[in-house]
């Protein structure tokens, strides 16, 4: 019977049989962060548990870790040196990987973790949190569990799970000049609702996906949470592989050649079948961007706030129906986060600074995605246009993608913001997000109000 | 180990908007412990409150008002549970009190959470919801029969994985249930090790 690339993965992993519809999962890696890594260590080591193969469990201090330049422990946020020096000491009690606050490869989990190989073809991958489905970009089943899934996974090497049902999306055509895989996936979930995933796992399919980068395929896959899916994967190619090879946990010699072998097989069979089907048109779509307090209430950059809109999102947002979105001041732009703070989304931003600088009154700040990101764009120069535009340049982290009790954007204002969610209060009191591109954020930052890049030439 | 749940008869707040994000069912600035207790203080913290800090609670908020005083079941709206996979939410709200939610959808990760931890997804439409609500009477959950039931009769049957059911009703510790796969696992292992060496470090 012909089987999706989903279908493969998960029969390969299949330790056993629970009921017709629950299966025991086998799970390849675990992949903690310093919010909830001392959570799930320690109430372990209460049980009187141990990962029961600490060689496959990692972690990373991301989360609450300050990104001002010279950081150490100390955190803006109240509390949160606990945090790190707690989730440090439970990890090399545990003996798994841990990549600390000036680690060179230190970074966003989903970032670092394809930077170093340790997410793969064909791999299970979970970790706390939602979105970990990034790194189903590599045509792996890799996705966000709570601490108690944490747990259980480096207990027992699996995880009891439902089988979910299937989505393709198949996405043909070639991307207008200026849109991004953020236009893509944001453009979806306004056409679906921010429900529309259903707990699914989504095939991302069609010319333009097979078109993108592999740093595109990430942030395609990145926002499949946003869509209430488990999760989201790619079928791996030949970038795929020029990705991973070399890097520092991905298969050498024999090894490498066997995996790809392995690797090759690893997509859909001709007339396999998904509970779901949606299709885009590559060729219709346009930069997006937010104008509400959930993903799905967003419109084309040239668009306006919808007739019909929810009044509570327009109160928060400061909005009224039919208000144009182009032109709206904005009083902070941010770059960063595990959506849109790799090398490529630095370097089309950098393209649009490069010789204007930021609006007076409005702050910027970029935050790399990880130190490796921060030290390519350093190599070719990208940190001196962001500096000289005006742009604050720091350390990788989540940072202010959410407000953590610590550094936030002033109460009240307005942010242009590459992140991947625009709740209420997620980057602080009463702060009203607009998520876009890069591109969008760059270009807004300079004109001090919401901007279409492509308007810039 | 989570406790079991069997039935439930509470009172049930109204909170049925769509989209309710763990943001908002607790603020990442509310989750100051590394451990699972002392969150329930955190609990719909932007909402619960009046602004200025200092935890005075907002009596326009559903659960501070006097008919919802310890209401141990949520009617939520679609899609509730969405955003972070914080199970921070599900500790605070256990913590607080509430034993069971009940909305037309709910997000996955929010969802799984909940049952790992014994607290109750019921899934019914928003139009029965709404009925639940206009009743404003106590709710009775029976999750053996899977109904929800209100004292004049009205009564509506739930579906739930037949897994999570178990899990609940038992209220087994998961980790202690799949250790029984104890052999099946190291014997996948061991097989796995061959098939995909590069994927054992």
């Amino acid at each position: 019977m012909a089987r999706t690339l989903f279908d493969k993965i998960w029969d390969l992993h299949t330790v056993a049989e629970l009921d017709d519809r629950n299966a025991l999962i086998a799970i390849d890696r675990v992949f903690l962060h310093e919010r909830t890594g001392a959570a799930a260590l320690n109430s372990m080591a209460e049980a009187n548990r141990k990962p029961i193969d600490p060689a496959r469990v990692f972690c990373v201090m991301d989360h609450i870790v300050d990104t001002r330049p010279g950081r150490n422990d100390q955190t803006l946020m109240p509390g949160g040196q606990a945090f790190i020096t707690e989730t440090r000491r439970a990890a090399l009690e545990a003996g798994i990987h841990l990549f600390d606050v000036n680690d060179p490869e230190q970074g966003i989990t989903h970032v670092i973790s394809p930077e170093m190989g340790i997410i793969l073809p064909g791999c299970t991958l979970i970790a706390p949190d939602s979105h970990t489905c990034t790194q189903g970009a590599f045509g792996a089943l890799s996705w966000g569990v709570g601490s108690s899934e944490a747990e259980h996974a480096m207990a027992t090497g699996t995880l009891r799970l439902r089988r979910p049902e299937t989505m393709r999306v198949t996405i043909d055509g070639e991307l207008g000049e200026g849109v991004s895989a953020k236009d893509v996936i944001i453009a979806l979930i306004a056409d679906h609702s921010a429900a529309g995933g259903k707990g699914k796992v989504i095939e991302f399919c069609g010319s333009a996906v097979r078109a993108m980068s592999m740093e595109a395929r990430m942030t395609l896959c990145n926002m499949a949470t946003e869509f209430a899916a488990m999760s989201a994967m790619i079928a791996p190619d030949k970038k795929t592989f020029a990705f991973l090879e070399g890097r520092r946990f991905a298969p050498k010699g024999p090894n490498w050649d066997a995996a790809k072998a392995h690797w090759i097989d690893l997509r859909s069979d001709d007339g396999a079948q998904y509970d779901t089907e949606v299709t885009l048109n590559a060729e219709a779509l346009v930069p997006m961007i937010s104008w509400g307090t959930s993903v799905d209430a967003a419109v084309p950059i040239t668009g306006h706030v919808p007739i019909e809109a929810d009044s509570a999102m327009l109160d928060y947002m400061a909005l009224s129906s039919g208000q144009e979105l182009v032109g709206i001041p904005v009083d902070a732009a941010f770059i960063g986060s595990c959506t849109n703070a790799r090398l490529s989304d630095l370097r089309r931003a950098a393209r649009i600074l490069d010789g204007r600088r930021v609006a007076p009154r409005t702050t910027a700040i970029c935050v790399p995605g990880s130190s490796s990101v921060k030290r390519a764009a350093e190599a070719e120069g990208l940190d001196q246009i962001f500096i000289k535009s005006g742009f604050e340049w720091r350390e990788s982290g989540c940072s202010m993608c959410f407000f953590a009790g610590g550094e936030s954007f002033a109460e009240g204002s307005r942010v242009i913001s590459s992140t991947n969610r625009n709740f209420r209060n997620r980057q602080g009191v009463a702060v009203k997000t607009h998520i876009t591109s890069p591109e969008v954020v760059a270009a807004s930052a300079i004109a001090g109000a919401i901007a279409d890049h492509r308007e810039l030439g | 180990m989570p406790r079991p749940f069997t039935t439930l008869a509470a009172q049930a707040a109204p909170l049925q908007i769509a989209n309710i994000d763990t943001d908002q069912i607790i603020p990442s600035r509310e989750m100051r412990s590394t451990g699972k207790t002392g969150l329930a203080k955190g609990l719909f913290a932007g909402w619960r409150y009046l602004p200025g800090g200092d935890y005075q609670p907002d009596p326009n908020f559903v659960l501070n008002q006097p008919q919802y005083n310890g209401a141990q079941i949520l009617l939520g709206g679609e899609n509730f549970g969405c955003g972070s996979s914080r199970e921070h939410a599900v500790w605070a709200l256990d913590e607080y009190g509430i034993r069971a939610v009940i909305a037309p959808s709910f997000a996955p990760i929010f969802e799984n959470n909940c049952s790992r931890n014994g607290l109750l997804c019921v899934k019914l439409p928003a139009t029965d919801i709404n009925a639940i609500k206009a009743a404003s009477c106590p709710v009775h959950i029976d999750l053996d029969s899977q109904q929800v039931s209100l004292p004049d009769g009205q009564a509506w049957s739930f579906a739930i994985d037949a897994e999570v059911k178990m899990m609940l009703i038992s209220g087994m510790d998961a980790i202690d249930l799949t250790l029984q796969h104890k052999a099946a696992i190291a014997d996948w292992q061991s097989r796995d090790a061959i098939a995909r060496a590069w994927i054992y470090l």
